[in-house]
């Protein structure tokens, strides 16, 4: 048995996240909503086998069945997010908000995910794709030792930010500044974005830049850091480190790239494709714990 | 076209662009004597910020001696003529950094996304529309787009908000031919009551030709740097600028005396270092290169023993934009790496 998800938002994102979904072993995307009923997104879903519905959120609940679905992933923006979220909780869907709004607690799988694990938590927010990339090596830092300030930058090529995104980066420098001293475990963070129209495209890359209280214990670190590499590349297997880490005083740099698995969004926006494998990943952790609570019920009731 | 008796607004950039010549460790004294200098010479406008702009202060650029709250507070009430300008970088600075520098009192700010990038710059420009700023969009690096795409990107600012749009020569690669064509662009299609204003490096030693020839196809501000007092090569001398717009009956309303004494007596002796053509600063006109990425490559050649111009020459074949100083680490490790498979080969 799986979980039935619905997927808000039929963009770039949520249409990779469908094709994620459909590997998954404890998940099935039933239902895609949009708004435009003449998108790609909803047309793909269809001939997919989804359930479509282009009357947003609203439409969802009018349409969807009892206990259909139980958790939903919300790939629309940070200003509708509250509304939306509003409306599934009110249906009991965990929710799972891939947008910059954050309004639930921060969820950076390899860092926080058991975390999360049976805190009745009913909507977690996914950072930002540069926090996705970044947090686990400022986690892999601050577990060696105490990181005071933590820096990340985040470089995409120009066609995967969408007009989301562009319309609110404030949004994402803030949210993923907040994510990378919160989660990171550092006691300051920043956060930059940059987009570069290159022709091919870049490959979507990241650097990470800690500054250490004491003097840093290269080796720990260095092997910290490669631990923690392997570890993303459980569920992002094109996520690697392209140099470093650079030692140089008490400042640690580890410099990244991230390859999507090409899924719906092309391979070098892998910034889409760790946000997608990420909510994909948490919701494959909820949809465990809600089919092992199923299973125990009846087991319960035999005593 | 006859530029006599043209009224054009000069734009100070040495406490802002020359940060970065000085790693960002201007002193409040150095900043608030050479304001009052070029305060003194009446330049109209004066731009005072980390290099890279509000909220600049990071690993990745450099952490500045004073916020810039600190600068803004030191400079602004000493002004008699000159208006303060801000800079702002959206992703890197965000809308709360411009509350702050409006609080402080500065007059103008300067939103600047890369030539293609300009929906960036939305929340920002609208922001400060609303406040009653005098709203500029910069677009940086503007050899990397053809006049029309400029336009197109202009167009979004000003739609914006914004009431002056630049064409930004970032990298000093433009020669005048390509000022001429960018700006006329811009001025014939954007409305009349929005300026256009063009900003030089010197890295080819064209800041001031590249600067004539936007006045003489429409631009109405023109940046420069007091001494040169900027990234790369420097901006355009602005005291060399205003000697030649007196010649050609261009009127900037600077006293050239007073703002040729400030370029040698107060803006000079605040260089680290020379601020001319140099080996690596030619290159990065020639490649087309961010300037501010100079010093980063210096430094990292010093720590990595790959040239300086190695680095900004791939720097260049990567098409990489303003603000992507962590790639130079990054590429001279590269570089690095593959000097020593070639060695294992051999």
């Amino acid at each position: 048995m799986k979980i039935g998800c619905a997927i808000i938002g039929s963009g770039n994102i949520g249409s990779d996240l469908m094709y994620k979904l459909k590997r998954s072993e404890f998940l099935e995307p039933v239902w895609m909503v949009g708004i435009d009923p003449d998108s790609d997104g909803l047309a793909r879903a269809k001939e997919e086998g989804l359930k479509c519905t282009h009357e947003g959120v609203d439409g969802l609940i009018a349409g969807m069945e009892e206990g259909e679905i139980r958790i939903a992933f919300d790939a629309t923006s940070a200003y509708v997010h509250a509304e939306n979220n509003r409306k599934l909780q009110e249906k009991g869907v965990v929710v799972i908000d891939l947008t910059p709004a954050a309004i639930g607690p921060f969820c950076v799988p390899p860092v926080n995910l058991k975390d999360h694990i049976g805190k009745g938590e009913t909507n977690v927010n996914m950072v930002t794709c540069g926090g996705q990339a970044t947090i686990p090596m400022v986690y892999a830092v601050s577990s060696i030792q105490e990181v005071k300030y933590a820096e990340i930058i985040a470089t995409a090529s120009s066609d995967s930010a969408g007009p989301g995104t562009r319309k609110n980066i404030d949004e994402f420098t803030q949210t993923t500044s907040n994510a990378v001293a919160n989660v990171g475990n550092a006691d300051e963070g920043k956060a930059i974005i940059i987009l570069n129209p290159a022709e091919p495209p870049i490959m979507m890359r990241d650097t990470v830049h800690c500054l250490t209280v004491e003097t840093p214990d290269e080796a720990a670190i260095t092997q910290s850091v490669l631990e923690m590499e392997k570890e993303v590349q459980k569920y992002v297997p094109g996520y690697r480190i392209k140099n470093g880490p650079v030692f140089d005083g008490k400042r640690v740099s580890i410099f990244l790239e991230v390859e999507g698995r090409g899924d719906y969004l092309s391979k070098h926006a892998g910034n889409l494709d760790i946000m997608t494998a990420a909510g994909a990943r948490t919701a494959e952790m909820f949809a465990e714990q809600m089919l092992a609570e199923e299973s125990s019920k009846p087991h319960a009731a035999n005593h | 076209m006859s530029v006599k008796g043209v009224k054009i607004k000069l734009h100070d950039n040495a406490l802002r662009d020359g940060m970065h010549t000085v790693r960002h460790q201007f002193t409040i004294d150095e900043m608030v004597r050479l304001a009052k200098a070029l305060d003194d010479a009446r330049v109209d406008l004066i731009e005072v910020t980390h290099g890279d702009g509000l909220g600049g202060a990071s690993v990745n650029y450099g952490f500045p001696a004073h916020s810039d709250e600190e600068y803004l507070q030191a400079v602004v009430p000493k002004m008699k003529h000159a208006k303060i300008s801000a800079l702002l970088l959206p992703g890197i600075g965000t809308v709360r950094h411009l509350e702050m520098a409006h609080n402080c009192g500065i007059h103008t700010i300067r939103v600047a996304t890369h030539c293609t990038e300009a929906d960036v710059s939305e929340q920002h420009i609208s922001y400060a529309r609303k406040i009653g700023l005098d709203t500029v969009g910069f677009l940086m690096m503007a050899h990397m787009a053809a006049p029309e795409k400029l336009l197109e990107q202009a167009k979004l600012m000003v739609s914006y908000g914004a009431n002056c749009v630049y064409a930004t020569d970032s990298a000093g690669y433009l020669l005048p031919d390509g000022v001429r064509e960018r700006i006329a662009c811009l001025r014939e299609g954007l409305p009349d009551d929005i300026e256009i204003g063009f900003h030089g490096h010197h890295n080819l030693a064209m800041g001031v030709a590249n600067s004539v020839a936007a006045v003489e196809a429409g631009a109405r501000r023109i940046d420069g740097s007091v001494a040169g007092l900027g990234a790369g090569a420097g901006n355009t001398p602005l005291e060399v600028f205003a000697a030649v717009c007196e010649r050609m009956g261009i009127e900037t309303g600077v006293v050239l005396d007073k703002i040729v004494d400030a370029a040698e007596d107060v803006a000079l002796p605040m260089m680290e270092s020379p601020t001319r053509i140099d080996r690596d600063s030619l290159i990065l006109g020639y490649a087309g290169v961010y300037s501010s990425f100079l010093l980063h490559a210096k430094r990292a050649e010093a720590k990595h023993g790959v040239t300086a111009r190695e680095i900004l020459v791939e720097l260049g074949k990567r098409k990489t934009v303003g603000g992507q100083e962590d790639m130079i680490e990054d590429v001279a490790l590269d570089i690095l790496r593959k000097k020593k498979e070639l060695k294992e080969i051999a």
